[in-house]
Order: structure tokens, then C-alpha cells, then sequence
């Protein structure tokens, strides 16, 4: 069975949310703290982003959805994601920490390669232009499963699954032995089976963002549309 | 790689590989006399180095004010420098895309100069209010054949213009050299940039001595994302009697009210509140109208070798009115900052980096003076 991962932007409606995307088939929920200046991000997270500070969603608030979402989905996997300036302004362990205690799984620091920091435990990302060098070292530092960025560019939807996702996967097969999920412009049930057929997982989220704001149902049975073509 | 603690590469992985390309790249290009030659060739008869020193007698009546005169250098700014040191090494890593982000427009124009000199696609993005109140400088981008791309969301001001810059190089990467514009970004962008407006300052060194015959109290210049004052300051880093003071604008004082935080692939010192989410910065001078600074001038800040004040909009307009009074030169609203601070030191000899000239200001300017 395939892993489904969600991506849904930490605000105050984000707990019932998370619910309704495990009930449609979410193996594990990434949380995102918003950044002003999110540099991986397309134009659907970075508006996201931008209503969520808006709304006043700073990292103790989001630490607190966190540990809402977890008492909701005690089972689930939730998995913040944000940029380095957040955990520079908090204290880098001590973000560790709070988000360990919140019910977090680890996390994902868009702008923070391996390579750097890494006595801060995380999942790490690699991309179509990371040479094997850097995939081995990603595989080696990352926790739990590696992150495939299928395209050179940033979050967003498109047309059509990246070509580059099928030499990246194997690359990796090659020199990494964790789960590999694959993100980054997946957005159609199409989209989720093709990746999956490559990948161990698939991670959705400009795509998911925008069907959440239909509310519960609309994200559920997105989520489940994906489930079912995975 | 670091300054202190600052800079670093806090970018997406996507861009790691290109950076290192980029380091290797650099490091290759300045062992290379061929590298330095064509430099040297482009920058004389080209862009028009060695700009002159000019003493303003009558701006600071009692002090000899001596004026390094970027304002002078083709197309207007110090930009030119960075710009052609950077195309020439794009070329020899075989991009033929040049991306890049402006916000007062001089760095776009510099990068769309040059690109058109040696026939490279250009992209700039720029903010919507830069936009407006820089209409000349995109009129001369669209001119000399570059893309200018406008940027309409947050602040639609540098800030947002360099992270649509960046996103697009992540997009385009093997094709795309980011021609970033100030000594700010990832490593190895602000050493790269530094070493290519060093000139500033080893011209200027040499200049001054052979006017006075001695070194001044003070250097003075402007300080955005720091990159003329990067290139004035290194030519006397290491002169412990030289005082060296940089001048932010007041509402973008990275600096003097700035914290630590990470900005555009760097950790500096950065406008931010304390969850590390940038703030606005406010300057009537586009070209310091960025909340972050490049983290060689956090370190100097921090080691206490370069002292960083600031000067107000008002200051700056009355330095940028009394300067094209008193001396015949229209300089930038950036270069006023540092001018309007320079003429207040109880210090006799003083240098200032005139880092640009103010043709692009005058409608800005004009409409607050009136």
C-alpha cells in the first residue's frame, strides 16, 4: 500500500480538516507554518501562507494546532513544515522539542539542505538536479523516508508528472534504503497512480489547499480520490 | 563559505547543485588571468573605470569631502561593476539566461546593459511600486531588450522582486545564471559580489592618497543590501585609523534595529519580528528599501569594525537638493543618505561613495521637495 501524504497550511480550521483528509485516506498530514518569504513555494501555498499570518498563525500558535490536529488524529503522523527563519527566531532545539511535544513526527525545513544543521533531525529533501553524492547523503541524514521533489521549480500543480521523477527514483533506489515519497506538482488521481507507481508514497498539497477551502467534504473526497488511484 | 555566523546557503535543495557549480565556477574564473583581463578590458572601455574622485569644496564648506563618483560609471550606479564581473562568468559556465531582481531598477539596467552587449536573454523582476516610482530605469531595461516582470504581491518592492528572482532560478536552473544585484543571497553570491566591487575601493584608496597624501578619517557610504559599500569599505578594512561608517535609511535599518533571521538563502541581520517573519521595510530610496543586509555587514557590525547609522527621507532629500546646488551632481536618493550623514562628522577629510546618479529620483524626489 501506498503512503498518501497531505499538506494542509496551519490555521485554526486545520485540525477538522486533517480529520477529514485521514477519513478520506491521509497516511500522514504535513503541517505548514507560514513564512513571509516561502522561496520553494508557488503562488497557491504562498497565499496560503500569507492568510494564515494574516490571521495571526505565529509559531506558537501553530504548535498549538499542531497539538490540536494530534488529539484529533492521535494516529496519524503529523510532519511540520516551514523555513529556517522560524526556527532561527524560536531556537532551533527548542523547536525540536516543541513539536515533539505537540505530537509532531518530525519535520521538514524547506531551505535547510542537508549538509547543514544535522543534529537537527528532519526529513530531507532531494531534487532532479542533486548529484548521487548528495542524494546518498540526504538518504543517510533523513528521517524516516526521503523527500522527492519531482521537478526543478516550486510547489504548485501542472499539467503533466514530471519526466524527471522516473531517473530520480532510481537513482535513489540506488543509493538510499528509506521509503521514497514523491511531491511536488501532483495534483490529479492520474498524477497520484503514475508517481506511485515509481515512489513508495506521494505528497499533495497546493492541490489539497484549494480543495480545502471547500471545507471538510471537498477536502475528504479529494483525499479519497487520490486514495483510490493509489 | 561564512561571516561569523552569517550567510550560509539556506536554499532550497533544487539550487545546492548550481551553487557549488557556481563556487567552482568563481574559483576557477579568479585564477585565471584570462578572466581578469577580459574584466579589466570591459570595465575600461566599456563601463568607463576608473571613475574619478571629486572634491566637494562648496557641499561641505571647511572639510574636504572627496566624492567616489560611481554616478559616473556607464549607466549611472556602481551596479555595472557586479553586473559585467557576473555575465562574464555566467558566459564561461555556459548560461545564456540571465535572471535578476531590481528595486531602484539600477541593477536591472546594469544586467540588461550587459546582457545586451553580449546577446544573453535578460529577465527582471521588479515590484510594482518600484515600478512607479522608477518608471525611467524600466523604460530604459525595456529598451535595451530586457524582460521586465512585474511583481504585485506583499511588499511589491525588492523584497518580494528578489524572491520571484530566485524562485525562477530554481524553475530554470541549468539554463539560468541569477545575476543577483547586491552582496546578499546564498554563498558563494556575497564574496563574489564584494570581490567584483572591490574596485571601489582600491581605486578610491589609491586616488585619495594621491590627492592628499594620506588616508581620510572617515569613509562613508550607503548601506541596502551593502554592495557599493561592501567594495568602498574593503579598500580599508584594514587601515585601523580609518573610521568606517555605513548609513541606512531609517525605516530599513537591517543593521541598527534588524535581528537575526534568514532572508533570501542567508542568515543576517534582518528586519524581522520575533517569530522570524520579515518585516516591511519603509524608504523613499527603492534602492534601500530592503529588510535584510548582506551578513558580511552583520559581522562587521558585530566585530565592531564598521559603525552603521541612520539618516532619514528628509535627510537624505536635503543632502540630495543641497549636493546638485552646491556642487553641479544629482546624485541617487541611496548616496544622499550617506551624504547627509557625512557632512554632519566633526572629521576634516572624508570619503563618500557616490554610488549613483539621480536621474531615476527625480520625480520622486521633486514631488517631496516641493
Amino acid at each position: 500500500m501506498k503512503t498518501l501524504v497531505i499538506y494542509l497550511m496551519a490555521e485554526p480550521e486545520t485540525p477538522e480538516l486533517a480529520r477529514a483528509a485521514v477519513e478520506g485516506g491521509a497516511d500522514v498530514v504535513e503541517l505548514g507554518f507560514p513564512f513571509s518569504d516561502p522561496l520553494a513555494d508557488g503562488p497557491v501555498i504562498r497565499r496560503a501562507a500569507e492568510r494564515a499570518l494574516a490571521r495571526g498563525m505565529r509559531t506558537k500558535q501553530c504548535l498549538e494546532v499542531l497539538a490540536r490536529t494530534h488529539e484529533l488524529v492521535p494516529d496519524t503522523p503529523l510532519v511540520p513544515m516551514t523555513y529556517a527563519s522560524i526556527l532561527e527566531a524560536y531556537g532551533w532545539d527548542r523547536f525540536a522539542e516543541d513539536v515533539a511535544a505537540a505530537g509532531g513526527s518530525s519535520m521538514i525545513v524547506a531551505d535547510l539542505p542537508a549538509g547543514d544543521r544535522d543534529g537537527l533531525r528532519r526529513i530531507q529533501l532531494v531534487a532532479p538536479t542533486s548529484t548521487d553524492e548528495r542524494i546518498a547523503l540526504a538518504g543517510r541524514q533523513t528521517d524516516g523516508w526521503l523527500y522527492l521533489v519531482t521537478l526543478t521549480g516550486t510547489t504548485g500543480a501542472r499539467g503533466d508528472l514530471s519526466p524527471a521523477l522516473a531517473g530520480l527514483v532510481e537513482r535513489a533506489r540506488r543509493l538510499v534504503d528509506v521509503p521514497l515519497y514523491a511531491g511536488f506538482g501532483i495534483s490529479t488521481p492520474e498524477h497520484a497512480r503514475a508517481a506511485a507507481e515509481l515512489a513508495d508514497g506521494i505528497v499533495v498539497g497546493s492541490r489539497a489547499l484549494e480543495a480545502a477551502e471547500g471545507g471538510t467534504d471537498a477536502l475528504r473526497d479529494y483525499v479519497a480520490s487520490l486514495r483510490a488511484a493509489l | 563559505m561564512n561571516f561569523g555566523d552569517y550567510g550560509g546557503r539556506y536554499v532550497p535543495e533544487t539550487l545546492i547543485p548550481a551553487l557549488d557549480e557556481l563556487t567552482a565556477g568563481w574559483e576557477a574564473a579568479c585564477e585565471d588571468d584570462s578572466f581578469h583581463a577580459e574584466l579589466h578590458h570591459l570595465l575600461t572601455t566599456y563601463a568607463g573605470r576608473p571613475t574619478p574622485l571629486t572634491l566637494a569644496e562648496r557641499f561641505a564648506p571647511g572639510k574636504r569631502i572627496y566624492l567616489k563618483r560611481e554616478d559616473l560609471l556607464h549607466t549611472g550606479a556602481h551596479k555595472l561593476n557586479n553586473a559585467i564581473g557576473q555575465v562574464v562568468l555566467a558566459r564561461r559556465l555556459g548560461k545564456r539566461r540571465i535572471v535578476a531582481e531590481t528595486g531602484a531598477g539600477q541593477h536591472g539596467v546594469a544586467s540588461a546593459t550587459v546582457c545586451a552587449r553580449f546577446g544573453l536573454e535578460c529577465v527582471v523582476y521588479m515590484g510594482e511600486e518600484d515600478m512607479r516610482r522608477q518608471q525611467p530605469n524600466v523604460e530604459r531595461m525595456g529598451l535595451l531588450g530586457a524582460e521586465v516582470r512585474s511583481v504585485d504581491f506583499g511588499t511589491k518592492t525588492l523584497k518580494e522582486a528578489t524572491s520571484e528572482a530566485i524562485r525562477d532560478w530554481i524553475t530554470n536552473v541549468e539554463t539560468t545564471h541569477y545575476l543577483i544585484g547586491s552582496c546578499v543571497g546564498p554563498a558563494p553570491y556575497p564574496e563574489i559580489v564584494r570581490e567584483l566591487q572591490r574596485v571601489i575601493g582600491n581605486e578610491a584608496r589609491e586616488q585619495i592618497l594621491a590627492a592628499e597624501g594620506r588616508l581620510p578619517e572617515v569613509v562613508v557610504a550607503c548601506v541596502g543590501g551593502g554592495s557599493n559599500a561592501i567594495g568602498l569599505f574593503y579598500g580599508f578594512l584594514e587601515d585601523a585609523d580609518v573610521t568606517i561608517v555605513g548609513v541606512e535609511a531609517a525605516g530599513a535599518a537591517s543593521l541598527g534595529t534588524g535581528r537575526a533571521a534568514v532572508l533570501h538563502g542567508a542568515r543576517s541581520s534582518v528586519l524581522a519580528d520575533e517569530d522570524g517573519q520579515i518585516a516591511d521595510a519603509h524608504s523613499i530610496s527603492a534602492g534601500l528599501d530592503y529588510p535584510g543586509v548582506g551578513p558580511e555587514h552583520a559581522y562587521l557590525r558585530d566585530i565592531g569594525r564598521v559603525e552603521y547609522v541612520g539618516a532619514t527621507d528628509d535627510e537624505a532629500l536635503a543632502a540630495f537638493r543641497d549636493l546638485a546646488r552646491t556642487e553641479g551632481i544629482i546624485p541617487a536618493l541611496e548616496p544622499s543618505h550617506a551624504l547627509a550623514r557625512a557632512r554632519e562628522l566633526d572629521e576634516e577629510l572624508i570619503l563618500v561613495g557616490l554610488s549613483g546618479r539621480g536621474d531615476k529620483d527625480l520625480a520622486e524626489a521633486l514631488a517631496h521637495l516641493r
